[in-house]
């Protein structure tokens, strides 16, 4: 910072920062470690939005709001619309539900972890102070989505309507396989009871 | 002394390895998704992170590639959980460890 600031501030401005992450990550390890899906996906949406809470303590409110839109506005609706359509029956807490290696993955998990971590803590390149707060106006970006990235721009909007389409298509009844299962186990009934109002 | 660049790129790598572990482990499709989801968070943090404390915060590249970032993750979202209905319907299971008729 080049301009010095009252204690009280940069105190307050770490006690923030150990409050979010320490959020992120309990939502986080409640979303991956939970049994009932329903509640993964509202754990998950809370990880996603104390992370909009870390984008805003780095000054950056356009992405932390695009954050909120997307990821808890967006993304976990979708995934407790999938869960909805997907896990009546398996809802069950009996269901095993980790894999049969899960110690293996944990210890991988825990191998990236050290392999990130020490590199991080241990280099001498990131001791830096932070230049002094410079706002990510919306104008700015605005003009820069327009002119320096308007060609990804719209690439992305070629993405998301053939991913929108795709989605779609993909999750989309195929009539004719999905009538016969689905029929297939009420037919016996209505037999029967064809059968059985004649006479 | 306020945060500094090392503490969110702890926090991020963290962030990554519960994720990491979640979708390596965890049995249900919809719960691995959400690992991935996890994950990609960890690296627009990382982004995020760098161009707080990076030499030239003016040039808004960090903020420009995690805009692009959440966009596709939004498509992923949307196509992989497509994919696990569509699954679910031919299958009648989430169970990651089920779709195995590829396995030799």
């Amino acid at each position: 910072m080049s301009n010095p600031r009252p204690a009280t501030i940069v105190m307050l401005n770490e006690i923030a920062f150990y409050l979010t992450a320490a959020l992120v990550l309990i939502f986080a390890i409640a979303a991956m470690t939970l049994p009932r899906l329903v509640h993964c996906a509202v754990c998950a949406a809370g990880a996603f939005a104390s992370l909009a809470l870390i984008y805003l303590e780095l000054d950056a409110e356009f992405v932390a709001f695009a954050q909120l839109l997307v990821y808890v506005g967006a993304i976990a609706i979708l995934i407790v619309f999938a869960i909805l359509l997907t896990n009546l029956q398996e809802a069950d807490p009996q269901v095993r539900r980790a894999s049969r290696s899960w110690v293996v993955g944990v210890a991988v998990a825990a191998i990236l972890l050290a392999a990130l971590g020490l590199p991080i803590i241990t280099t001498p390149l990131l001791q830096r102070a932070a230049p002094a707060a410079t706002a990510a106006p919306v104008r700015d970006i605005g003009e820069k989505l327009m002119t320096t990235y308007v060609l990804p721009l719209e690439m992305i909007g070629v993405l998301l309507t053939s991913a929108l389409l795709g989605a779609v298509v993909i999750a989309m009844r195929e009539e004719p396989e999905v009538k016969t299962k689905v029929t297939r186990p009420t037919t016996p009934a209505l037999e029967r009871q064809e059968e059985l109002t004649p006479r | 002394m306020n945060p500094q660049l090392v503490h969110y790129l702890v926090l991020s790598a963290v962030l990554f390895s519960i994720g990491f572990a979640g979708a390596v482990t965890r049995r249900n499709a919809i719960v691995v998704l959400i690992g991935i989801e996890l994950m990609l968070n960890a690296a627009n943090l990382n982004f995020i992170a760098f161009w707080r404390f990076g030499a030239h915060p003016e040039a808004l590249t960090g903020v420009m590639f995690v805009l692009f970032s959440i966009a596709i993750a939004a498509a992923e979202a949307a196509v992989g959980l497509a994919l696990i209905i569509a699954i679910h319907r031919q299958r009648h299971t989430t169970q990651v460890d089920q779709m195995d008729s590829l396995k030799g």
